[in-house]
């Protein structure tokens, strides 16, 4: 019984070795023909063959490797070696063998042949890259049945997926009217905004006033299936705009909530707040130098690390000035803004003496690069989507801080009402640097954020302390909900004006629209209920 | 209760009137004297001086929101910037033909290949014209912002966060192409002015007297200005608004006057600023720019008028120093320059110097200790 089922696993190792003699000679005869029609449609007819064989025919025509004997024969020579395709023989070139000149109608074909013999690949992989490939290009009818035979052989649903659009948009322009209604009726469903043009053709008239589609149910049909392809590519640019605004919201979330603490919670300026987001991404840039120096085989994790260090030096930077400069300044608030902006001028020159003024390479580790493909056409990186789960997370674990422990009741209790928390013995100095350092080690946590999406060099705190001031201040001072929805609306209406305004324009209006909003609502969009006249 | 306060005493008057004097003798000795002579004065450093006496300038309209209203602007450095764009649009039209592409319009303007100026670029040919337009442009954005801020009482805090606000807007605005002002090489390589090489020593001597005489002319004003009762309204808004509105004052009113004065100041301090240094692209309205001249005046000593005159000289000339000699040291020297001050020295300057205090009568003196900051609420 075993040696039976050793001889069908041999049999079936041989199965290919058959297949050599497949290709019938009055396939490969048109060829070496001068009727450029003739050739091509040999070229697709070989190619329908489906075997290595083939393959290897096509691959040497494009070579320049196919000749033809004055019989007749087509062989390939390679290296002083002539394979007989139509026998499956190798042996010494014959004399008299002219090569196959190949034009550029012919060239296109075959490389079109090609890509599409690679679907019957045996791997995985090699088939979805060239169905992929053939995506791009827009198949012909010529090429049908291979894309069918392709099809038909496909395991994988994906690929599927991928082939059956293929077959329909090569089969929207064959002569049998019966096909081109089912590519029509099949590509209704899962078309992508590609097809477009190909569809318009055969809504538009000829100039001498007859439609490019004679049938008149068919153009419906075609019209039907235009729209049902806008209508995705609609829901899709909108969904991807909803994806990208939450992506840049969580993005502002995550470089203001350090500052919706510090300004928002203890009214101080912060205008070094852009200096710990810079502290936090350079802390990732020497995580990741740590790991590929002693954990090589590790270093995708170095984020990891990257995120207790983030917060401890930056908490540790933010301790360190709360107790130096800025708790001599509590109650003057300008001259908070002025001393701030003095440290961070002087955090940025160390920065720029300690690491250079270039940008420092922050990689995004391995499994973060890639993304995931949802209604066939769009891309969601997943590094987009770690940041928002990252927001989302961080939030979560300020508002439990917030609300949940001892240090958020005194932290509460000492912005309500300073005074009476010290005379029930809340220690209000520690309370003050504690707060602070929170505020910073979360600054320190938005600066690993953003070294993931782009540069990290001295200047990164100065892109974003106007956008956190904006977004604390749209929220309104001292709610973290606000904040939250501040940040995430200003980056919805961002992604959402970006297409009819262009980046630049979006963002001044962007600018403008708060300023508009901040002279309505001074108190920004959760005010304080309270009696208090300034 | 002296009710018209002396800014100055007699023998401050006496100091200022012996610097003004020394200041426009210097282009003698710059024209006068040949280059060998130990007394010559370099055409180097008269424009380094000029180029002080402009940032000065904005000093002192940012010292008259600040130091006497209480109204701190992030974006002092839009009004200087818009002030020197206005004019550079006709300093860039009197390079005529000239340009690398020899055509009349910009070079800029070829290089995006358009045909003709756009419609904001008309009549700027005419000197007096944007003359104007110096004085109108940034006093109009300047009325029309503080119209609405001061209208919703945006005091404080907030209203410096939505000046800086204000000003980067306007920057990303001038760094695009299609603004129609250069984009981010903004304006230079002038030519000439009212048919004067620009570069030529008499003109420059010109633009130097015209600065001198325009900072001498301006602290006049607000020097009458602060002495006034408009003066002692504006302290009232800045030391305690409420109790000024409960005895009947609308501060709107002052707030926005003194607000688009100040602007206007700025704008001008703007205008004369680019036919010296011959160079203005939107970095001039970035943040940081506009912080920088809050330090002038905190450094100088706000609500001194001379003092952040003084601020801006100081801190300038070691800028200057210092880029040169120790490029590294310079950031480090700022920064820590703004922490000292607002930790050590609040009354900045001139009211820490006691020689220099002496020049300001006993009340002046006084002032910043009496400011009270109203945003802490």
């Amino acid at each position: 019984m075993r040696y039976l089922r050793r001889f069908f696993a041999a049999l079936a190792l041989c199965l290919p070795a058959f297949a050599h003699a497949a290709i019938d000679p009055a396939l490969l005869r048109p060829l070496a023909g001068d009727d450029s029609d003739a050739r091509v449609e040999a070229v697709a007819r070989i190619a329908a063959v489906g075997t290595d064989d083939a393959r290897k025919v096509l691959q040497a025509l494009l070579d320049g490797e196919l000749g033809t004997t004055p019989a007749g024969q087509v062989l390939i020579v390679h290296d002083d070696q002539a394979f007989d395709p139509a026998t499956g023989t190798t042996g010494a070139p014959p004399d008299g063998i002219d090569g196959i000149v190949v034009n550029n109608r012919l060239r296109g074909a075959t490389e079109a042949a090609l890509s599409g013999l690679a679907l019957l690949a045996p791997r995985r992989e090699q088939r979805l890259a060239a169905a992929l490939a053939l995506q791009g290009s827009r198949p012909d009818p010529a090429q049908a049945p291979l894309l069918r035979k392709a099809l038909n052989s496909e395991t994988d649903p994906a690929i599927q997926a991928i082939l059956r659009q293929l077959v329909a948009t090569a089969d929207l322009n064959a002569t049998d009217p019966a096909l081109r209604r089912a590519a029509v009726l099949a590509l209704a469903d899962d078309g992508t905004p590609a097809l477009r043009p190909q569809l318009q053709a055969m809504l538009s008239r000829h100039p001498d006033g007859s439609y490019a589609e004679p049938d008149a149910s068919l153009r419906a049909a075609a019209a039907g299936t235009l729209a049902a392809i806008e209508r995705r590519a609609t829901r899709n640019d909108i969904i991807a705009n909803l994806f990208y605004g939450v992506s840049l919201g969580s993005v502002l979330l995550l470089t203001a909530l350090g500052l919706a603490i510090t300004f928002g919670l203890m009214g101080i300026i912060n205008m070094a707040h852009g200096e710990l987001l810079m502290i936090g991404a350079y802390t990732t840039y020497l995580c990741q130098g740590l790991f590929r120096h002693y954990l090589p085989n590790a270093a995708g994790w170095y984020l990891l690390a990257a995120l207790p260090a983030a917060f401890l030096v930056a908490f540790a930077v933010g301790v360190a000035l709360e107790r130096s400069v800025i708790r001599w300044l509590y109650g003057r608030p300008l001259e908070t803004l002025l001393a701030t902006w003095g440290i961070s001028l002087m955090l940025q020159q160390a920065v720029r003496t300690i690491f250079g003024a270039q940008n420092v390479e922050v990689a995004n580790p391995a499994w973060m690069s890639g993304g995931v493909t949802v209604l066939g056409a769009l891309v969601l990186p997943y590094n987009r989507i770690a940041i928002i789960v990252f927001a989302a997370l961080v939030v979560a674990a300020v508002w439990l801080v917030l609300n949940k422990t001892r240090l958020g009741l005194f932290v509460r209790a000492v912005m309500q009402n300073r005074r009476m928390a010290d005379c029930v013995g809340v220690p209000t100095g520690r309370i003050d640097m504690l707060t602070f350092g929170l505020g910073s080690g979360i600054a320190g946590l938005g600066g690993v954020a953003l070294s993931q999406l782009g540069n990290v060099g001295p200047d990164l705190g100065q892109a974003y302390i106007v956008d956190s001031f904006m977004v604390v201040v749209l929220g309104g001072v001292g709610q973290l909900a606000g904040t939250v929805l501040g940040a995430l609306g200003l980056g919805e209406i961002n992604k959402f004006l970006e297409p009819l305004a262009g980046a630049v324009m979006a963002k001044i209006c962007i600018l403008v629209v708060i300023i508009v909003f901040i002279q309505r609502r001074p108190q920004g969009l959760f005010a304080l209920k309270g009696r208090s006249t300034e | 209760m002296n009710h018209t306060p002396v800014l100055f005493t007699a023998r401050g008057w006496l100091v200022l009137a012996i610097c003004v004097l020394a200041a426009a003798l210097l282009p003698a000795l710059h024209l006068a004297l040949p280059a060998s002579h130990p007394l010559h004065v370099s055409g180097y450093l008269l424009g380094l001086i000029g180029k002080f006496m402009c940032y000065a300038l904005a000093a002192l309209a940012l010292d008259l929101v600040w130091g006497y209203t209480g109204i701190l602007s992030l974006g002092h450095g839009v009004f200087f910037a818009l002030g020197a764009y206005a004019h550079g649009m006709y300093l860039m039209r009197a390079i005529g033909t000239e340009g690398s592409y020899g055509s009349r319009l910009p070079d800029f303007m070829v290089f995006l290949d358009w045909k003709d100026y756009p419609w904001y670029w008309a009549f700027t040919d005419h000197f007096a014209y944007c003359l104007l337009l110096v004085v109108l442009a940034p006093g109009l954005l300047a009325f029309v912002f503080g119209y609405f801020a001061f209208r919703s009482r945006i005091k404080g805090v907030y209203f410096s966060i939505i000046t800086q606000a204000m000003t980067y807007a306007f920057m990303l605005l001038f760094f695009r192409n299609d603004t129609g002002f250069g984009g981010n090489n903004g304006f230079t390589d002038f030519k000439r002015i009212l048919g004067h090489a620009i570069t030529a020593p008499g003109t420059r001597v010109a633009l130097y007297l015209a600065t001198l005489a325009t900072l001498a002319g301006a602290l006049l004003l607000c020097r009458w200005i602060v002495g006034s009762k408009l003066g002692r309204v504006l302290q009232g808004v800045r030391d305690a608004e409420s109790r000024l509105m409960f005895i009947g004052y609308n501060p709107l009113s002052f707030k926005l006057f003194v607000w688009t004065l100040s602007a206007v100041l700025c704008a001008i301090a703007g205008a004369l600023y680019v036919p010296q240094v011959g160079i203005i692209n939107p970095s001039e309205m970035s943040p940081s720019n506009s912080i920088e001249m809050v330090i002038w005046v905190a450094i100088g000593g706000r609500g001194t008028l001379i003092g952040p005159i003084l601020g801006a000289f100081v801190v300038n000339g070691l800028k200057s120093w210092l880029t040169a000699a120790f490029p590294e040291l310079w950031l480090f020297a700022l920064g820590l320059l703004f922490i000292l001050v607002t930790l050590f020295m609040r009354r900045g300057i001139v009211g820490t110097l006691p020689g220099l205090a002496r020049l300001l009568p006993r009340s002046a003196r006084r002032q910043p200790d009496a400011i009270k900051e109203e945003e802490t609420a």
